[in-house]
Formats: C-alpha cells, structure tokens, sequence
C-alpha cells in the first residue's frame, strides 16, 4: 500500500482507452465499475474529441457481483457489436474487474463474433498507463499484422502516436511532412488514425519510425522480429536529434538525407545576441523519460542552459534515462512520487522547471517559472494552433515555449541593478506575464531555504548582501557559502567571505 | 410565480427504470468538495490508481500543494496476502497524520477494490480510533462506485459521522448538506432573519462545530441526495421537515415556509424577512427567463438534483422538460418536488447511456444537461448543453443565487446565438 496525492499515470485501462480513442472502427468494452466511466471526460474535455471514446463500460454493481457478471460482460460485448459494428474489438478489464476473474478474453470469445476479439492483459496493480497503451497496441499488432511483401515505393508506418498523447497530432504531421521530403510515404501511423484494417497492412512498410518508445516500442520490436521491419530509434525532437533521424532514415533506405530547412529558426534564434542571457541558466527537467532526454540535449547543445537534474516517472524507460543523466553528470530522479519530485525541484533549485502539468504547479509554488515538455496532458497542451515538438517546426516551437516564462534580457539586468527597487524587485516576476507582482515576504516564504548549519553564523551586512542575490540562486549560494566558510573554520560569515566563497566557486 | 401546486404533478408518474451503462461519477468524487468543506478533514480512499486518478482528473488541476485527500494504493502485494493490509494502511495512517497535524478527522474511504476484496474499513476505524483519539477522530464510508453515484458519497459520508454525534435534548433546527460557505451564511441569516434558532450546519466547518443530534432536534435538507443521512437521523431520534429544495426563488420560499410552520413563525415575519429578497431573485431569474422560456429540456442522470432543477426550470424559467433522467429517484425525498413538476417529461431511473442517446436524438432538445463524457460530443452533434457537474460546484441555493442558477441554463444558449453571428461567409 503506498499514499498517493497526485499520479503521473493513469491506471493501464486508461492506456488501452487511448490506443482505442485514437483508432477509428475499433471498440473496447472494459470490465467495469460504474465510475470508471470518468475517464471518458479526459477525452471529450482535455482534447475536445467530438465524440465519445469508443469504449463500452458493463458498469457492474455490487448486487451484481453475487450474481452473474459474466453474463453482463456477454451482454456488453453482443451490444457493442451491434451497435457500433467495429472491425475488431478489444476486451479487458479495470482494477476492480481483475479482482474477480471473469476471463473477459474467454468470455468474448465464445460469443464467436465475426470479428477478432483480441483480449488485454492489464495488470492494474502492478503497472501503469503506458504499460497499458503499449501492451494494447502490441495486442493488436500481434493479432493483425502478418509479413508481406513490400511496397513498391519507399514506405515506413509510423508507431505511438494516441489519443490524449503530448502533441500526438502536430507531430504526426510534422514527420509526415519531413519524410515526404526525403521521397518516403507513410504506410501507416498507428494507432492514431488508424484503422484495424490498416493494422493488417502494417507489414508492407519498408520500415518503422518509433516516435514514442513509451507507447509503440512493444509493436516496434514485434513488428522487427514478424515482418523484419527495422525501427528508428532516434526521437526526432531538438535540431540535432532531427538531423540524427533523418540520417538513421537515410542509413535504413539509402535515400539522401538532405532536406529544405528554411522553415528551422531556432540556430539563429539561440545565436542572435538577445539570447545571451539565456547561457546557463539552470534547468531541472522531468516527465516521460522520451521527452527528458531529448529535451536535455536542446537545453545543454542548443539553447546553451545548463542542466542540474532530470528525471522521469516510467520506469520502463529508466535506463535510457539514466544513462542521458550521466552523460549530463547530473543524479538521475525515477520516481512517480510527486512530493519527491518538488523536494528535488527545491533542492536543486532551478531557474526553469521543464517538467509536465504537475512540476508546472511545484513550480508556481516554489516561484520558479515552468514550461511543459511532456504528458500527463492539460487542456493548455491542446492548442488550437500547429504546435509540434517533433522536426524542425518542433524545434521552433520549443525554443519560444521554454524561453517565454523567463525573465527577459533587459529585464534581468534592470533587476540585477535595482535590487531593492520597488517595482523591480527580484520578487515581482517578469513583467510580460501580466501576473500581479507579489509581496517580497510572501514570495520568500516560497523559497526553499537552506537552514544555517549552526557551526556558521552569518553577520548582519552578509545576510543582507545574500538577500540581493537572485532568489533562484540565493539557497545555493548560502549553502555554497556556509560549506566554504566551514571548511575555513570561519565561524561567522562576512560580505567578504560570501565574496570570496562565489570567486572561489566561480567557473 | 404561484405557489399553487400544478393541475397535474408528477407524483404519480410512472418511472421508467434502465439497467445498462451508466456514465455517472463514483462516489469518491464528493471528497472534491467535502475536503474543502471540512477544513480539518482528512480523506483518505483505500483503492486503487483508478481512484487516485479519478480525484485527479474530477479535480481538474491540482490547486493543492498536499490535498486534504489521498489514496492508499492497493498494490500486488496487498492482494496475494503477502502484506497484511491492516497493518500496511495503520502505517500510512500513521505517517499521514504524523505529517499533518492540522487533520481532526480521518475518513476511510471504501472503493470498489477494496470493497471486492473485502477489506474490513469499520473496523480498521474502529482501531485506528483507538490508536489516535482523542486528537484524531476516525470515520469510514465507501464512495465505491458498485455501492454509490456521485453524491451518493456526500450522502455516505454524513451518514457515517450521524451515529457519533453527541446526544442532545435541546431543541435545534439542523441543516444537513455541505454548502459552498457563502451559501451557507445567507442560509443562516435568512433563519436568523425569521427567528428559528438555534441553527446547526451538518457538515461543520470544523470538528469541534459538530452539531448534536436528538429527539428534540429538527433537521431539514439542504440537498436532495441524502436518504441515507437522513434516515440516520431519524434513528438517532430527529423529525425532518418535508419540503422542495431551496432552488430557485419559489424552492427557497417553500423549503423557508416549511421551517416557518415547524417552528411557528408568524406569516408577518416570514414576510418582512422574505419579502425583499424574494423579489430580487425573481427579477434576477427574469433577466435569464427570457431567454429559457418555452425551450424544451432533457437532462441526463448525474446528481440527483434533476428533479429539482426540472421544477425551477419549468416553473420559474418556463423550460419544458422532455426527459428528466436521476441516478437514484428516492420517492419519499422527492415528493414535494414530484407534486409541483408539471406532468409531461418522462422520469426515468438508472441509465443505459446508448438508449437514452437514442431517445435524446430523437426528441432533439433545444438544452441538454449531461456529464462532461457526453457533452462535447453532443454539441459537436449540434446539440446546446449545460454540464451538470457545474451544478455541484457553484454556489447555486437560496435567493440570491436563483439568477445564477438560471444564467448557468441560458448562458449555453445565449453562446450559441453569439458565435452564431460569427464566421459568416
């Protein structure tokens, strides 16, 4: 048993839910209580689907289950069938519904439809939403796609896009587009907007592109061993990591991997002068492991920020996430516990969180400005306009997203200059987000203090002069101080050794 | 607005009753406003990641640093036996309150799994109890979703603390039902106003606000999904007061009236302390009336307050109902209700969501009431809706909310005639 505030996953049903939302002429019927039916609402509402996820609930209740629930699974599923006439139907169960061991899979089948009813293993008390998705799509592939020959053309599908997925639909578009460039048509992109029919067609495909490994590497790798199809391993997000796509494409098919990149902007966006300010500025970064590392390269080799942790919430993915941290010398972070995130956040003490919807609230709590980088998704990660994050559209689109919750150049001097300003100090924020700037003693009570070590005392005029320090940076730099006095045996702390402990930390 | 009671009511309307999918909350979803009502509460749900993740989800975003509710996530081990469950949740207990010293009362919350698997919560309060009074007190509910729908967990949860309250002979007049706080004091200051006292909110604020309960005690409800409670209360000895729900200006005067006559108000009085507010919620409904009047109405099932906002709509806005559809229709509670909705919608029980879509796309109403499962997909289909849950979440009793009550029903309408006029070719 372990307490959870906030989850960074759904349960796996929820992943399954998002593989079928995103298929057309697919439907799920899930094994579950009344109430689970919540989860059609992050569908119609967080994506503004227009219709209701293809999904059937037997909402059983508790004078059924001394009954025959089994018999309401039939029910469920002949309904279903009759009603919403799918290709293939999907069948598991909620937490609740693993409880009591219906056999959902056993149960359909012997309804002998005329369609292929492909049972889900989700384990609900042992994994998590993208387990889910990726096992219900894997399902799918493994009952659906059979070797063929290839196309005549140069094709590759795409695998792991969903509903509900962290800018699923723009960055579909964006590969799309970037391999049209290199003379390569898509096969077909799964499961968004995909068909089962077309899952039957996915063994034609010269290759496959794995945008998402949390959602489509189980298909990935079946689809190598069934139909010896190689997959990408290169995530297209960030310039370089684009061109490293473009160039594993290049390998796979011999195609040349030179494309028209008029449309990139962000190299000179991050080496124009107005981006100065930017270099090193320190960021702590978490969400899916797909989208930290990548977004780990963009902030160290492209916008020049340094980075001072990284983590993500999957296990699944932890080694590849681990090995990034290392590359970046920083301690990796795998948890789901959000209290642990924000105590890292806190101690790291950043002057940018690239985190999910969750790191955004830590971050409006410890003062620290936050852009969001990856799923769990919000409304706001639904935008109305083309928003990719994927190819070089993508890596337009994230240097304007990460670089506008920052306080800007000239302002940061000003604020620098005029520390004790009334209208510029340090707590009153940037002045382009339209927020009320707070009161300098509400702000501070925000700020992850670092108690004074009791074997340093700090003087008067040093506790002052480390007040005009920035307080993104004012928790390091008295920790810094009071280690560098310590070491000294200076017991109590002056202007002059908070001085000489940031010359003697200074790279 | 007349009080006379309609021709032909809905008393004796026969209800059609459905069995199939139900696209309604679980009962877990009433944390969302009972940890905010009590400010020394604790909820804690025994369950799942589909629990954690429903509260997540429900609550929209998360506005709290460290929620007064959590869950205590069942995992494999719980369930193979391997870990003792008792002793697993007393150390969460433990370290929960340990961590916030701030909480009064700790509510178990029961939830399908741990409903299915049996998990004994009464007594693991009973002995948590023991282990942390009296600092601590200790209740248990379930908010599953195959025991309960949505505000049934309200109802739940205030059943549970009922058996517990201290025992009085005063007599008192008890209002039962969480209400947003500004509601609340206007419902205290319109019975102040008619004299009735002394006054107790069920839930309180704060633990040591608890009402006490007895035979002398009269209690009335604020909200029509609480027959469990009260029929709690009435074994504790307490008489309720029958009356409609304070919705709307005619609902509040009834549901005022009905404690005027339990505790003998003088006409003079109920009228010099109505009187003014009265005709500040019908002009304020009139303003939105305009816009309702004669538009046809269907509402999906999800509150429990359906049958009380199809008597506001029809009665004061001039809506008429084509279907009224409830999770739960509790006769002998919604009887005043029943008697003055002018006959003519369809009543029906339960849900299966596929039939009911059929007959709503048939009908066509000119406004749907529904979840927020259905209401995209219902107005990209070119339907108008209200989602109801809004209904739950704003301040809508008494007086002085009637307009806003109202203007929640026009608003969709009066959007849809303004982006009417935009995009034109």
């Amino acid at each position: 048993m372990k307490l959870t505030l906030w989850t960074y996953e759904g349960p796996p049903h929820v992943g399954a839910m998002r593989v079928a939302t995103a298929m057309k002429g697919l439907h799920l019927v899930l094994h579950a209580p009344q109430g689970d039916t919540y989860a059609d609402l992050l569908f119609t509402m967080i994506e503004r689907r227009d219709h209701r996820p293809p999904v059937t609930f037997t909402t059983f209740q508790a004078s059924d289950l001394g009954a025959d629930t089994a018999t309401l699974l039939k029910s469920a599923v002949a309904a279903a069938h009759d009603r919403f006439r799918p290709q293939a139907l999907l069948v598991g169960a909620s937490c609740t519904a693993e409880l009591i061991q219906d056999d959902p899979g056993g149960l359909a089948r012997a309804l002998n439809l005329d369609v292929p009813v492909v049972p889900l293993e989700l384990p609900s008390y042992a994994r998590k939403e993208n387990f889910g998705a990726d096992e219900t799509f894997h399902a799918l592939v493994r009952a659906l796609a059979v070797p063929m020959p290839r196309t005549e053309a140069i094709t590759c599908n795409l695998l792991g896009a969903t509903a509900l997925g962290f800018r699923h639909r723009d960055d579909v578009a964006e590969i799309t587009r970037l391999l049209a460039q290199m003379g390569v048509a898509v096969n077909v992109c799964a499961p968004l907007g995909a068909t089962p029919d077309d899952l039957r067609r996915l063994g034609q495909a010269h290759f496959n592109v794995l945008l998402y490994p949390e959602t489509g590497e189980g298909a990935a790798r079946y689809l190598e061993r069934a139909c010896g199809q190689p997959y990408t391993r290169t995530v297209p997000i960030g310039v370089g990591a684009t061109r490293d796509f473009l160039a594993e494409v290049a390998r796979i098919t011999g195609l040349s991997a030179a494309v028209d990149e008029t449309g990139l902007r962000q190299p000179w966006w991050s080496a124009s002068v107005d981006s100065t300010y930017l270099t090193g500025k320190r960021v702590f970064l978490f969400g899916d492991a797909t989208h930290v590392i990548a977004a780990a390269r963009i902030a160290a080799q492209e916008i020049g920020f340094e980075v001072v942790g990284m983590g993500c919430y999957n296990r699944e993915q932890a080694r590849a996430l681990r090995t990034a941290a290392q590359a970046h010398g920083v301690e990796p972070l795998v948890t789901d516990d959000y209290l642990e995130v924000e105590a890292a956040i806190a101690a790291a003490a950043p002057e940018l969180i690239l985190g999910t919807q969750m790191e955004r609230h830590i971050g409006k709590r410890l003062g620290i400005p936050c852009a969001v980088i990856s799923a769990p998704v919000h409304v706001q990660d639904f935008p109305a306009r083309y928003s990719p994050q994927m190819g070089f559209e993508g890596a337009n689109v994230i240097f304007d997203t990460w670089v506008h919750p920052l306080v800007m150049g000239l302002e940061e001097h000003l604020l620098t200059m005029f520390r004790e300003d009334f209208e510029f100090h340090d707590a009153a924020g940037p002045s382009h987000h339209g927020a009320k700037a707070v009161a300098r003693e509400e702000t501070e009570a925000a700020i992850p203090v670092v108690q004074p070590s009791g074997e340093v005392r700090w003087l008067p005029d040093a506790e002052r002069e480390l007040k005009k320090i920035p307080f993104f940076v004012r928790a390091k730099a008295r920790r810094n101080t009071e280690t560098f006095a310590a070491a000294r045996g200076v017991a109590a702390i002056s202007v002059e050794t908070l001085y000489e402990a940031k010359a003697h930390y200074a790279r | 607005m007349s009080l006379d009671l309609p021709a032909l009511g809905c008393a004796t309307t026969p209800v059609l009753k459905e069995r199939g999918q139900r696209e309604v909350f679980c009962g877990l979803t009433g944390i969302i406003w009972l940890h905010r009502k009590m400010q020394d509460a604790f909820f804690l749900v025994v369950g799942s990641r589909t629990c954690a993740h429903l509260l997540q989800s429900a609550a929209g975003v998360m506005i709290f640093a460290e929620p007064r509710f959590g869950t205590a996530i069942l995992e494999e081990k719980d369930l193979a036996g391997l870990a003792d469950a008792n002793t697993e949740l007393d150390r969460e207990v433990g370290r929960l309150l340990a961590r916030r010293p701030d909480i009064r009362q700790l509510f178990l919350v029961g939830s399908c799994p741990s409903e299915v698997i049996k998990l004994d919560l009464a007594r693991a309060a009973e002995r948590l109890n023991g282990a942390h009074a009296p600092h601590v007190r200790v209740y248990n509910y379930s908010g599953s979703g195959i025991e309960t729908t949505f505000t049934q967990g309200e109802d739940a949860c205030l059943a549970a603390m009922v058996p517990s309250l201290p025992a009085t002979d005063v007599a008192e007049l008890l209002v039962v039902g969480a209400l947003p706080d500004v509601v609340e004091d206007q419902c205290l200051a319109l019975l102040a106003a008619l004299g009735v006292g002394p006054v107790r909110m069920l839930p309180a604020r704060r633990s040591h606000e608890m009402p006490a309960v007895g035979r002398n005690t009269r209690y009335i409800l604020a909200q029509p999904f609480l027959g469990d409670t009260a029929a709690a209360l009435d074994r504790r000895g307490a008489r309720r007061i029958a009356a409609p729900f304070p919705f709307g200006e005619e609902g509040t005067t009834l549901w005022l009236q009905a404690v005027a006559d339990a505790f003998g108000v003088m006409p003079a009085r109920f009228d010099a302390a109505t009187a003014a507010p009265r005709a500040r919620a019908r002009k304020a409904v009139a303003a939105h009336a305009a816009t309702l009047s004669g538009r046809s109405l269907f509402l999906f099932p999800d509150s429990q307050l359906e049958i009380p906002l199809a008597r506001f709509l029809a009665r004061e806005c001039g809506m008429r109902p084509l279907e009224g559809g409830t999770p739960l229709l509790h006769r002998a509670l919604r009887a005043p209700e029943l008697a003055l909705l002018p006959q003519g919608p369809v009543l029906s029980e339960g849900q299966d969501v596929d039939r009911q879509l059929d007959r709503h796309a048939a009908l066509s109403p000119d406004l749907t009431v529904c979840g927020l499962g259905l209401a995209n997909p219902l107005e990209a289909a070119g339907h108008a809706t209200k989602w109801a849950i809004e209904l739950v979440f704003t301040p809508v009793h008494f007086y002085e909310q009637a307009g806003d009550l109202a203007g929640l029903f026009s608003r969709p309408l009066r959007r849809r005639a303004l982006l009417a006029q935009g995009g034109a070719a």
